[in-house]
């Protein structure tokens, strides 16, 4: 099943962040809120909005994921590359730190 | 190399405390993202998939082992320990923090470095022949022109909005290593009969989604006229230049929609109002500037050295890499130094901060301390005595800098594509890797010879695909990475844009495609002709052939 979440670039050093259960940005998807559904998706952009207005994030937005057992993928190529790092490089980026 | 005076000096520092005013302003809230971004666009800094991206500009592709140095250290101190040699003789790093950008700059402006023109609506940061001043064919050193113009452009009010990005190019030499004839404006430096040095200019090039050669304006600019011929041509596009639709915005546009003939007509109208104007640069002030390339102090030495010529009969893999990898030097004894940055399987133009020190060394070594950097991703020690090139090589090879392959299949173009661009639609760096591990067997290589191939990750085509001998253009489809294949284009002296050969080809088939095209050119060149040549006499169908055969 496609759910989504709402990603965005942390101001302060542009690292790809994700709104978590909490109202706060992780770096790992895994800890983001799901959002199922249009009404969930507008209350979760207006959480990002104040975000955007508190000086923490930039330009956040709506990604389709699947959530097979916890596995959490974005379920475009743009989106997955941007939740783990560069495909050539596994040193740097989200996967490297795993 | 020209070295800053004050008035240099001063605006990159101003510049960097500006810049660091408005980060401190946007991190406290008191300017927006929207009011925000164009500012840092103009200090180079673009927000990408992963993080910032600071594009470092590199005028004219010439650096100092000073220079080459400071990159270094701020790879190693600000960055994840590499950058990247783009298409455009700059560097990006691909991890800069937002709020560390300021001192990045700081340092870059110690060496006499800056970030300016590398983004916005501006004139660009200009590019030129990486062989300036030391090529045997050269008519006269392109590096003084492109400094000039560098001054001439660098914060000039009336050009800092136009309608597009605005991108020059300069050669001095007939043999053109610069891709003029692909620019907004090209510039040819040519000399007439009576010994007069003047410039072609050829406007209206470019690539992207709408790729076309430019058209010659002029044949023979006297040398005194280029600025306000320049500004001629600036003015002319910065009136009529579409602002409605930023897909018909760049120059090229503009000529082939008012026409050639027409376009030469109001470039000529506008420069009759400022021709031997205050516009063009006063005879002394381009001597100044002209000094600051005079050529180093060479030895006086009597032509080719023996001892080179030994250690190429005696070592194998040092004669491979001078015959492909160093070219003819305009004085006796000396020799152009190629460092290809595509070793086998590695990232096309990416340098670690440890390989980015070595080169440094080895230009103080055995270069004056200058190295250049090439619009293919590559960088050049121009001035190496021959005595010197063994020394050279076993020292690169250290570093797995003596990839002997300037020219070949494996000396590939890509664009950072979806790795790492945020307008990329597939990727372009892995396709350039499994070619490039492909192809590996260096003999298989130089059968097949000069064979440029060019990789974008999207239309916008910051890897040249259009002009690649074969070009790749990665396409979205339905989620999935496809790549359109065009054969036959050249940005040289005898540009030509590739054809598409057919239906886009799934990314795991790219490799093999790459072997069947350069096996079908192999099965029926004629002689010793190129891949392009051949394209370009058989045309496409036996290609076509031979790649969408039915199993």
């Amino acid at each position: 099943m496609t759910i989504q979440v709402i990603s965005a670039n942390r101001l302060g050093d542009g690292i790809v962040v994700y709104l978590a259960a909490d109202g706060e940005w992780s770096e790992r998807i895994v800890h983001a809120r799901v959002i199922d559904g249009e009404e969930q998706g507008e209350a979760a952009l207006d959480v990002a909005g104040g975000a955007v207005e508190a000086c923490t994030v930039v330009d956040p937005y709506l990604i389709d994921i699947t959530d097979s057992g916890g596995d959490r993928r974005p379920t475009l190529n743009r989106e997955m590359i941007r939740a783990q790092g560069p495909t050539v490089r596994l040193d740097v980026g989200k996967q490297a730190a795993r | 190399m020209y070295l800053y005076d004050a008035i240099d000096q001063s605006l990159v520092d101003q510049r960097v405390e500006q810049f660091r005013g408005q980060v401190r302003r946007r991190m406290a809230g008191a300017l927006s993202e929207d009011e925000f971004k164009p500012l840092r666009l103009m200090n180079g800094l673009y927000l990408q998939l992963h993080a910032y991206m600071l594009r470092v500009a590199i005028p004219y592709g010439t650096l100092s082992s000073e220079q080459m140095r400071k990159l270094a250290h701020i790879a190693r101190d600000y960055d994840k320990g590499y950058g990247h040699f783009t298409t455009r003789q700059n560097l990006q790093y691909n991890w800069p923090k937002l709020k560390e950008t300021p001192d990045i700059l700081a340092e870059l402006a110690t060496v006499q470095m800056h970030a300016l023109q590398t983004s916005g609506n501006c004139i660009r940061n200009v590019t030129a022949d990486q062989y300036a001043g030391v090529a045997a064919d050269e008519v006269a050193d392109p590096r003084i022109v492109a400094e000039v113009i560098r001054q001439w452009s660098t914060l000039h009010p009336e050009f800092s909005f136009l309608p597009r990005k605005f991108k020059l190019a300069i050669t001095g030499s007939v043999r053109d290593r610069a891709a003029v004839r692909v620019h907004d404006i090209g510039i040819v430096i040519k000399r007439n009969d009576e010994g007069e040095i003047g410039y072609q200019v050829i406007v209206g090039g470019g690539l992207g989604r709408t790729p076309i050669i430019g058209v010659s304006l002029r044949d023979f600019l006297p040398e005194r006229h280029l600025l306000s011929y320049l500004e001629a041509i600036l003015r002319v596009y910065n009136q009529a230049g579409r602002r409605d639709n930023k897909y018909k915005a760049r120059i090229k546009i503009l000529v082939r929609e008012t026409g050639a003939e027409e376009f030469t007509r109001l470039v000529e109208s506008e420069w009759e109002k400022i021709r031997d104007s205050a516009i063009d640069l006063p005879v002394d002030e381009q001597a100044r500037i002209a000094a600051f390339f005079a050529a180093p102090p060479y030895e006086n030495l009597s032509g080719d050295d023996g001892e080179f010529a030994l250690h190429r009969l005696e070592d194998r893999d040092f004669a491979s890499w001078t015959r492909t990898n160093v070219a003819p030097h305009k004085q006796p004894g000396y020799a152009i130094a190629n460092i290809t940055l595509k070793p086998e399987g590695g990232i096309p133009g990416d340098a670690t901060s440890e390989q980015m020190d070595a080169v440094a060394g080895l230009a103080e070594r055995f270069s004056f301390s200058e190295i250049r950097v090439t619009h293919e991703q590559n960088l050049v020690l121009p001035h190496v005595r021959q005595a010197d090139l063994h020394d050279l090589w076993l020292t690169l090879k250290r570093y797995d800098l003596a990839a002997p392959n300037l020219g070949l299949i494996s000396d590939i173009i890509a664009c950072p594509g979806m790795d790492y661009c945020a307008l990329a639609t597939a990727r372009s760096i892995p396709l350039a890797q499994d070619i490039s591990t492909r192809f590996a067997d260096l003999d298989r290589q130089h059968d097949i010879g000069e064979l440029k191939l060019k990789i974008s990750g999207c239309i916008n085509a910051c890897g040249h695909h259009h002009v690649g001998h074969i070009g790749i253009l990665g396409v979205d489809k339905r989620g999935e990475e496809y790549y359109q294949i065009t054969l036959g284009g050249s940005a040289d002296e005898a540009p030509s844009l590739g054809k598409i050969i057919g239906p886009a080809v799934p990314y795991g088939k790219v490799v093999d495609a790459i072997e069947t095209l350069t096996e079908t050119y192999l099965a029926i060149r004629a002689g010793d002709e190129r891949f392009v040549d051949t394209v370009r006499r058989a045309g496409l169908d036996p290609f076509k052939a031979a790649l969408y055969a039915d199993p």
